[in-house]
């Protein structure tokens, strides 16, 4: 028997029953879909978290005050902590620290108003942390030495406060009262929440110290960022700066008053976490899989008995088991196929309608029908097929021909 | 070649029931020369069907030993079975078995394509059909033509592999009786311009008529083996 006519019978005899195939079909349909669906979400999810991470900017190292809770009395950072970090002999694979300040402030613009975050920096942190600038300049030299009231403004408190993002550069702004001057827009990174970068406002590090959050020990921060030179460089840069700090704050090794983190590690930890997400939901729609190829094996089951006569028939004029295997096998295994395609389809249509939902509430995720996934769900629903087809299969090769052309 | 297409010795047929036995078969010796026509008669149950089944390879003897065309069928697998039914059998059967879904031509193609031949299939399955008269029905499927029609693409089934003998089994026994002449006819040609073997199974003395030897069977046992002259 040559297999395409092998495959023209099986198709015509699933044509033949055109509701049964369909109904027998859906369970296959709506497994396939659910894992496409479920694996495109999932990419998508992985993407826009590894867009965001990488987006703060590049090879990074976070330094925070604090480092396990057995270390009592952790010192603080301080500007003198970053200007160590600085020492091209001490730290060779850092090219660039930028200390963070960071509080909320009250913003106004004739009696429009908010609270926002407030982000005292130097000029290093435009390059440490990628802030792009839509209009104007960020905080340079001369700000940070002269403790200038100038403030550079995210484009959405930009808006609440002046209705609009464009030609804002010059106007006086009050923050906590006192009057500040815009020299710059930041670009809209679309962000949202509590951390929306976008409706933050940088002032130069020096004037929040001393004018704003009015802290005791004046140098204090917050936070030290640190770039590395390049990704293979961050570990040693991570040694380098503990190095640094162990000294100037006299604690031994293991006793760190202060911690750091790679966004290498954030990464990680946010892949890990989609993982998770994407097998535990994949294995959720593999159940529904499994189901569909029972119902399978349960119609084809059904066939097997409805057409004993003829398969006693087709043994009568010469049938080989594998021949009546074959001609059974094939109808599952199609049956199933068909049903991975649809499948497939109706993954992509649902995960593209996921996709929509989120970008209509700004959530941003673009799911991803990979080529992998599609070849998956192709490859594992014929093999559903055939392996929920093999008994069905088997019991009809093994039918006795007497047996089966008496069969009423 | 042996000059018997069929030798048979001691054939029992026994169907075990729970605790009852059937003794279906109950020792047959039979032998059919090539070209032979052969009837087998008999009151219901004595066995006939079961008798043609085992000759025709479809099913074992309990005991017994069998040559087929030469070749002992005792031993053989399943699948070797299928191919000695392939190749050397062509059965007819009285409700017609055609493939439903499929037109005359398909239907007689099936036992070409389970034979693995790929090549000249379409012509030799027209050739058989026009050897059965129905050369203009060919695209018909069973539902669109009568039961002797029917039957007739059953024989054009039969034949298309060239097989040692056909058989059978009351293959008149859904048709009225114009049809049923025609469909005796037609396998009795084919014995005279082909020399096929020819075994009816019937109850009908008309057919029995048409055959030169007829063989009687009651409760599983030969109880006559007649030559008729004619
Ligand atoms: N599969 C089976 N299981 C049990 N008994 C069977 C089976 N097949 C046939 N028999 C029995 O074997 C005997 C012979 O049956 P068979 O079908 O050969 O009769 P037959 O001569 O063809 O009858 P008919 O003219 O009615 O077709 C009967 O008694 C029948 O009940
Ligand atoms: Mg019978």
């Amino acid at each position: 028997m040559d297999l395409w006519r092998i495959v023209l019978e099986a198709l015509d005899s699933l044509a033949s029953n055109k509701v049964r195939s369909a109904l027998t079909v859906l369970g296959i349909v709506i497994g396939v879909g659910a894992v496409i669906a479920m694996l495109a979400i999932g990419a998508g999810a992985q993407n826009t978290i590894t867009g965001s991470i990488s987006g703060i900017g590049t090879n990074l190292l976070f330094v925070m005050r604090g480092g396990s809770e057995e270390v009592r009395n952790p010192q603080p950072l301080t500007l003198g902590d970053a200007e160590a970090m600085r020492d091209p002999f001490a730290a060779p694979s850092v090219i660039g620290v930028a200390p963070v300040l960071q509080g909320s402030a009250e913003i106004t613009f004739t009696g429009e108003g908010d609270i926002v975050a407030a982000v005292g920096v130097t000029p290093e942190h435009e390059s440490v942390r990628n802030v792009e600038i839509a209009e104007g300049e960020f905080i340079n030299e001369i700000h940070l030495l002269g403790r200038s009231a100038v403030v550079v403004l995210g484009p959405d408190i930009a808006e609440t406060l002046f209705g609009r993002t464009e030609s804002i550069v010059g106007e006086s702004v009050r923050i906590e009262g006192q009057p500040f001057r815009v020299i710059g827009i930041t670009i809209a990174k679309g962000g949202q929440g509590p951390t929306n970068e976008d409706n933050q406002i940088y002032i130069p590090m020096s004037t929040a110290q001393t004018r704003l959050f009015r802290r005791s020990g004046s140098d204090h921060v917050d936070m030290i960022l640190v770039q590395a030179l390049n990704a293979d460089a961050v570990t040693t840069a991570e040694e380098e700066i503990s190095a640094i700090l162990r000294n100037r704050h006299r604690t031994a090794i293991g006793e760190d008053d202060f911690t750091t983190f790679s966004q290498q590690s954030f990464l990680e930890v946010a892949e890990t976490i989609t993982n998770v997400f994407t097998i535990f939901l994949g294995g959720v729609a593999s159940i529904s899989l499994l189901v569909g190829g029972i119902g399978i094996m349960n119609i084809m089951l059904v066939s097997v008995t409805e057409r004993t006569r003829e398969i006693g028939l087709r043994k009568a004029v010469g049938a080989r088991k594998r021949d009546i295997m074959l001609q059974f096998l094939a109808e599952s295994a199609l049956l199933s196929l068909f049903g991975g395609l649809i499948g497939i389809v109706l993954g992509w249509a649902l995960s593209m309608l996921v996709g929509a939902i989120a970008a209509a509430s700004n959530a941003d995720i673009n799911p991803v029908v990979g080529i992998d996934a599609v070849l998956l769900a192709t490859i594992f629903s014929a093999a559903v097929g055939l392996f929920f087809g093999l008994y069905p299969a088997k019991r009809a090769a093994d039918l006795e021909p007497v047996e089966a052309l008496r069969y009423e | 070649m042996s000059d018997w297409v069929i030798e048979a010795e001691g054939i029992t047929k026994v169907y075990r029931m729970g605790d009852i036995e059937v003794h279906a078969l109950s020792g047959v010796d039979l032998r059919i020369a090539r070209g032979e026509i052969v009837s087998i008669m008999g009151p219901s149950g004595s066995g006939k069907t079961t008798l043609m089944n085992i000759l025709g390879c479809l099913d074992r003897p309990t005991s017994g030993s069998y040559s087929l065309d030469g070749s002992q069928v005792a031993e053989l697998s399943d699948d070797q079975l299928a191919a000695i039914r392939n190749k050397k059998v062509g059965f007819v059967f009285q409700s017609f078995n055609l493939l439903g879904r499929q037109t005359a031509l398909t239907n007689v193609e099936l036992p070409m394509r389970y034979a693995g031949v790929s090549n000249g299939r379409r012509k030799r399955a027209m050739e058989a059909l026009e050897a059965v008269g129905l050369g203009d029905r060919v695209q018909h499927r069973p539902n669109e033509l009568s039961g002797g029609q029917q039957q007739r693409v059953a024989i054009a089934r039969a034949l298309v592999n060239n097989p040692a003998m056909i058989m059978a089994d009351e293959p008149t026994g859904n048709l009225d009786s114009k049809s049923g002449v025609e469909i005796v006819q037609i396998l009795l040609d084919l014995n005279r311009n082909i020399g096929t073997t020819l075994i009816f199974v019937t109850h009908d003395p008309e057919i029995a008529a048409h055959t030169k030897r007829v063989i009687s069977l009651l409760d599983g046992l030969i109880t006559e083996d007649r030559i008729v002259e004619k």
